[in-house]
């Protein structure tokens, strides 16, 4: 697994397009200097709200697809959900407006040096990340396999997309709207058997990454996850987005997932313990009595 | 990174200092070490100085506050650390950090040798850590201040937190005062979250303070409103951001009134130049950017732009004559 570095800039960003697609909204941002650089899996800071806002903390988001050729000089592509006043915020922006965005942030997806054969796991708007990642893997030779799942077909995102690309596509929702009623997990096994799956993508909810970790590790095939975690600044400095994860020697650190993350192996994020802190981490209180 | 159209303009750290430029004495004092500008970062808002590099360099800030450091590694607390408020926001991180070792053995160096002035904040359980923190700390190469973070709670007084005793403020600022080499100004970080702010200051600096850095975050709250219960893992935490500027402004204005020739380093909620002289006038020769970093990365060099340019609208030939200009009885201007 190999993995390129970037390093983050602060543009002043403008709104090219906005679309509704179902339950979400898509918004292509003009950035400069951002595309350039992303890998698939990493995400952009947008400043919400205006220059005088109340609302002072940056909003992550996954970067879906950017395109750094043309006549804009560099785009960047988002999908979100509008859920609170930062994302509605967003949600209300025409073209031409002014977007502050500071990206490529964190650590992209590991890519295998040779060609594998690779499923890719989303759920709802967390499918964003792995459409650039699935060019990219099958540009190096590597199969797709991509698992889709929801809470209903509209929250359900990308499934042209993954047909375009994919070996095949599995599709589930929590209501049975599209696809099979039910969940990723249920049909990951199987779908990872006819593949031949050598390392599972994963990005959506925590407790669906937690379950994807254990289909994999049961499987003994590696899986990379990309996180969400709630972020006041995105950049590494403020600590607030950390989750216990074991390193190499199997000590547990409360890690940043904006820096070290939001990928992070499956095997290594300590699933069931996120939202606190364990007693056996590094620096833990109890460890220290 | 490609060549940025005149609209969307990649954002570039300004020049330091463009002859064309009229130029003006941003210079100012910490005690007994002069600072290049009055704009530094704040404790806990900009990690040791490394991520910030990348948006512009850290050496053109008058110092780099570092994150609380403790003797041992900390992991701090659960998760939520952090709620968004009108603002402001809470934050219950739980000083978390690597502990004085790794901080002398990366973070320190990494600054010197970048040529960026360090101001070191330290905190501790107890007396003794924070004067074993001052003693480790002694001679370190780019060590230009320090600053203790008072707002601990004291182990051996049932978790009362420090920045709320005199008694136990002043203790931890004679050990340190004690442990630290003559140059090196020991600055103690005080907390609004008491009854008078002042007599906490004057015990502070009758200990052996040679300044004092104001505010620290207010204790807060917040409810999430469909789970009914604390949005944060840790409860309660510190209310920071441009909320809090009043009440910086407030006590700032106090402690110069009381202390006049006590040099201050204030914060709390600045966001633009206008912010930072706001906390000039009220008596503060330096002002530390915290909370509006995590919305702008590059905060502290346009706040810096800003104040320079907010001086040179008022007159101020030099910043150091914008402090406390508030406080001033001449009615006539
Ligand atoms: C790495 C990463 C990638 C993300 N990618 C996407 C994406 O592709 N599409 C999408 O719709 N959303 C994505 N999110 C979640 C998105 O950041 C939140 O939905 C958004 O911040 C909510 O802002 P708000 O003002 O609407 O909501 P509020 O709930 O009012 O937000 C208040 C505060 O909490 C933080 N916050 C709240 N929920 C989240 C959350 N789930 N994750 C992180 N911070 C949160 C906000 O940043 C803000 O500071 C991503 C989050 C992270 C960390
Ligand atoms: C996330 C966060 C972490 C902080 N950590 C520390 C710390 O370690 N030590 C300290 O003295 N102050 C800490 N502070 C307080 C700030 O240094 C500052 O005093 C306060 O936030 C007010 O300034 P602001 O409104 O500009 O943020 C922290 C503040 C925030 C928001
Ligand atoms: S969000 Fe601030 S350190 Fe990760």
């Amino acid at each position: 697994m190999t993995e390129a570095t970037s390093r983050p800039v602060q543009v002043h960003g403008e709104v090219l397009t906005t679309r509704r697609v179902g339950a979400y909204h898509h918004l292509s941002l003009v950035a400069p200097g951002i595309a350039e650089q992303t890998r698939p899996g990493q995400f952009v800071a947008l400043a919400v709200g205006g220059p005088d806002t109340a609302l002072l903390l940056r909003r992550a988001f996954s970067i879906y697809r950017v395109s750094s050729t043309g006549v804009y000089g560099g785009t960047v592509e988002i999908v979100f959900a509008a859920r609170g006043p930062g994302t509605e915020w967003l949600a209300r922006q025409q073209p031409h407006s002014p977007v502050d965005v500071v990206g490529p942030l964190g650590r992209p997806f590991a890519l295998p040096r040779e060609p594998v054969s690779a499923t890719l796991v989303g759920g709802g708007y967390g499918s964003a990340p792995l459409f650039g990642l699935a060019e990219t893997l099958r540009s190096r030779g590597s199969r797709v396999d991509f698992v889709l799942g929801a809470g209903s077909e509209q929250r359900l995102f990308g499934a042209l997309d993954a047909k375009r690309m994919a070996s095949t596509v599995a599709i589930t929702t929590d209501d049975g709207s599209t696809g099979l009623r039910g969940r990723v997990t249920d049909v990951l096994a199987q779908v990872m058997e006819r593949a031949g799956t050598d390392v599972v993508y994963a990005c959506g909810p925590m407790a669906m990454l937690q379950a994807v970790s254990r289909v994999c590790a049961d499987r003994g095939v590696t899986a990379q996850c990309a996180v969400e975690e709630s972020m006041a600044c995105g950049i590494g400095v403020c600590m607030t987005c950390v989750l216990p994860v074991r390193d190499e020697d199997g000590m547990t650190r409360m890690v940043r997932s904006c820096v070290e993350g939001p990928v992070f192996r499956g095997e290594a994020v300590r699933w069931e313990d996120v939202g606190t802190v364990p007693d056996d981490t590094y620096g833990a209180p109890a460890a220290a009595h | 990174m490609g060549g940025p159209v005149a609209r969307f303009s990649v954002r570039t750290v300004p020049a330091p200092e463009r002859t064309a430029e009229p130029r003006y004495d941003l210079a100012t004092r910490l005690a007994s070490v002069e600072l290049p500008n009055p704009v530094l970062t704040a404790s806990g808002c900009a990690a040791a100085g490394r991520e910030l590099q990348q948006f512009f360099d850290v050496a053109a800030l008058g110092a780099v506050v570092t994150k609380s450091i403790m003797l041992e590694p900390r992991s701090g607390r659960a998760t939520p650390r952090m709620a968004e408020t009108p603002s402001g926001m809470l934050n219950s991180i739980g000083l978390q950090g690597p502990g004085i070792d790794a901080f002398l053995a990366h973070d320190l160096p990494w600054l010197h040798e970048h040529g960026a002035r360090a101001v070191v904040s330290i905190a501790g359980g107890s007396v003794e850590e924070y004067a074993e923190l001052a003693g480790r700390l002694r001679g370190a190469a780019g060590l230009a201040a320090l600053e203790v973070n008072i707002s601990c709670p004291n182990v051996a007084n049932r978790g009362l937190v420090f920045a709320c005793d005199a008694g136990a403020a002043a203790a931890v600022v004679s050990a340190v005062r004690a442990r630290t080499a003559p140059g090196v100004p020991v600055f103690a970080k005080l907390s609004a979250d008491v009854t008078d702010i002042v007599a906490i200051a004057r015990a502070c600096v009758d200990a052996g303070a040679d300044g004092l850095s104001m505010i620290n975050t207010l204790l807060g709250m917040a409810l999430d409103l469909d789970t009914m219960r604390p949005v944060l893992a840790g409860v309660t935490g510190g209310l920071s951001g441009p909320a809090i500027k009043p009440v910086a402004v407030r006590c700032i204005w106090q402690v110069h009134a009381a202390l006049p020739d006590v040099p201050i380093i204030g914060m709390g909620g600045v966001r633009s130049g206008l912010d930072a002289l706001e906390l000039m006038l009220a008596g503060a020769c330096a002002v530390s950017v915290g909370t509006a970093v995590f919305g702008d990365p590059g905060a502290p060099v346009r706040v810096l732009r800003e104040l320079r340019e907010a001086l040179s609208a008022r007159g101020f030939g030099r910043a150091a004559d914008a402090v406390g200009y508030a406080h001033r009885t001449d009615r006539t201007t």
